[in-house]
């Protein structure tokens, strides 16, 4: 039985730290929504309240990473991202800090808080600032191993992380390399390239092209930076074309991402599945993916779209 | 408490560390001028606070610059670095040579220290408001390590208008951190005219009382008060500390004292000229190329 993302996270730090000693955490009063409340009950010591000033907590970590210390900086992913941007920029990331920060109730599924809490930009941020690494796990099997593969990774991270749970798609003994793609579904016609939360709703828009005769690939993409470019060009070179499917605004994200690679070494019939260039609303998850286009049945009908264009030419 | 006027410093070392702070506003004028870029007024007025952290009151070694124990320098008013950069070579970290690279292409020295290309440096600022926040998180850990070094930060007043000075602030004295020591170059002036009128920081030093730190004033020009004061906040506990410097933007050359012109414009030949003259550099030892 899945668990919650944001479980699987709390609890894989606190199974980290009881090893590695230079892990601390800051946390910007969301540990009990975040989960690292759990660290902070086993290590108090390590773990740094340092209240609602996201701007003042990113440049602490650096200063303790400076020491040696891993810092994990957890907040939600609006506020790490937009709020305390320019600390993320030379704090962290152009002094080359090994901080990582957790952008937490990533995308649209934010617990039902809205659009002040949805982070739809933070991928688009943190993936131009340079040396900045991007990750967006899947499940709560992945944000396990990912959790483990920063605290090994030398250097400045953003991990997003979703709040709830999310079926699996890490295949049975799955093990996340930092950088590299995981095929979920073989298929021939058409590929799916997932990121997150959206990864699931992929296969099950497979299964739905499976009903109108259509083979689809499925890629989930947890690393969009350095994005996997071989995988990509692969998938261009052997199907009909590419539908991406992302917790985030379609600019700047896994989308834009993709486009790239696609547009500089294997141009492909293309389209992006994700938010609109629209800021969000309260509501339950199930209804936001649908009401804002990003349902496995949007996911689907991108994908016919898709093959649609390539047939007829256009 | 008040200001500190009474220290057992000799008058010898009093002359020296003078000396030191002449030659220091030496390599300022001189390096920004020959770059044709920098920020002579802060970095002037810094100049002898950095003398006394460097030359009395800091535990470093130019030999080690990663000597795991040495006493830290945060160097929050990233647009000081010319003066950073000066007293770093006076004290031997790198060449002299090297401050004739300042700004250009290819150069160690950015216009803003950047901690890998420069020993010395430890952590890249420019970005006005971020460094007090990176000491911070250094103090904290040190305290976690058991570590007994002293933290120091150099901030501007423009700075301090940034609302990242106060976060840090209420969170230094939330984690009573004793362990660092914020000095404020008050020269009263930035880039567009008078803090006055730009945004008023007064009363600055009653600000940083009720964020519940120890304050001092000193005249920022005056070495036994800088030291005596620097001395004194490396004692205090349980609470962090700023030494509020009052000190003249522009310090020791004539045409630009108090003047926000030269926040960031450097002197071309001929003012050069006047503003060595008026400092007494190019005396025996106090030159560069």
């Amino acid at each position: 039985m899945a668990e919650a993302v944001r479980e699987a996270f709390g609890h894989t730090l606190v199974q980290l730290a009881r090893q590695n000693a230079n892990i601390v955490v800051l946390d910007a009063d969301l540990a009990s929504s975040t989960r690292v409340v759990y660290f902070a009950q086993e290590f108090p010591e390590r773990f740094f309240q340092m209240g609602v000033a996201e701007q003042n907590m990113m440049g602490v970590a650096a200063g303790m990473a400076l020491m040696g210390k891993i810092p994990f900086v957890s907040t939600f992913g609006v506020f790490a991202s937009r709020r305390a941007c320019d600390q993320v920029a030379i704090s962290v990331a152009h002094c080359r800090m090994n901080v990582k920060i957790v952008g937490a109730y990533s995308g649209i599924v934010s617990g039902n808080n809205g659009a002040t809490h949805q982070a739809v930009e933070d991928v688009g941020i943190m993936r131009a600032i340079p040396h900045m690494v991007v990750i967006d796990p899947a499940d709560d099997v992945e944000t396990e191993q990912v959790v483990r593969a920063v605290v090994a990774y030398d250097g400045p991270v953003y991990l997003r992380v979703t709040r709830d749970v999310w079926p699996r798609v890490s295949p049975e003994g799955y093990n996340f390399v930092l950088g590299k793609a995981v095929q979920v579904r073989e298929g021939k016609d058409v590929t799916l390239v997932g990121s997150g939360m959206m990864s699931s709703q992929c296969v099950e828009a497979a299964h739905i092209l499976f009903q109108s005769g259509i083979d689809a690939r499925v890629l989930h993409m947890p690393t969009l930076k350095p994005i996997d470019v071989e995988v990509i060009v692969k998938a261009a070179e052997e199907t009909s074309g590419i539908v991406t499917a992302e917790n985030h605004n379609i600019y700047g994200g896994l989308g834009s991402a993709v486009a790239e690679v696609l547009v500089e070494h294997a141009p492909a019939p293309m389209k992006r599945v994700g938010i609109q260039d629209c800021y969000g609303e309260c509501g339950g998850n199930a209804e936001l993916l649908c009401k804002y286009g990003m349902s496995p049945q949007h996911i689907a009908e991108a994908a016919q779209s898709v093959l649609q264009k390539r047939n007829s030419g256009c | 408490m008040s200001r500190m006027y009474s220290s057992a410093l000799s008058e010898q070392e009093i002359y020296r560390l003078e000396r030191i702070a002449r030659r220091i506003r030496c390599h300022v004028v001189r390096t920004i001028s020959e770059a044709g870029a920098g920020h002579p007024g802060g970095s002037l007025s810094e100049a002898d606070i950095l003398t006394a952290l460097y030359f009395h009151v800091m535990r470093v070694d130019p030999q080690r610059p990663d000597w795991e124990d040495r006493d830290r320098f945060v160097l929050s008013k990233g647009h000081g670095a010319a003066g950073l950069y000066a007293i770093l070579t006076e004290r031997g970290y790198f060449s002299p040579e090297l401050l004739k690279t300042f700004g250009r292409i290819n150069s160690a020295l950015q216009v803003h220290p950047d901690m890998h290309m420069i020993p010395g440096i430890e952590i890249s600022t420019g970005a006005l408001g971020q460094g007090l926040s990176a000491a911070l998180g250094i103090a904290l850990a040190a305290r976690l390590d058991g570590k007994t070094f002293h933290v120091y930060c150099l901030i501007g007043d423009g700075e301090s208008q940034e609302g990242q000075v106060w976060e840090a602030a209420e969170a230094a004295a939330h984690y009573k951190v004793d362990n660092l020591t914020v000095i404020l170059d008050y020269n009263g002036v930035q880039l567009m005219g008078p803090v006055s009128e730009i945004m008023e920081v007064a009363p600055v030093a009653d600000k940083w009382r009720s964020f519940n730190w120890a304050v001092m004033e000193v005249d920022g020009h005056d070495m036994r008060q800088i030291i005596t004061a620097l001395e004194t906040a490396r004692e205090v506990k349980g609470k962090p500390c700023i030494v509020v410097a009052h000190t003249v933007k522009g310090k020791g050359v004539s045409y630009m004292e108090g003047k926000s012109a030269w926040h960031g414009q450097p002197p071309n030949e001929e003012q050069l000229a006047r503003a060595l003259a008026d400092l007494g550099c190019g005396k025996a030892g106090e030159a560069h190329g």
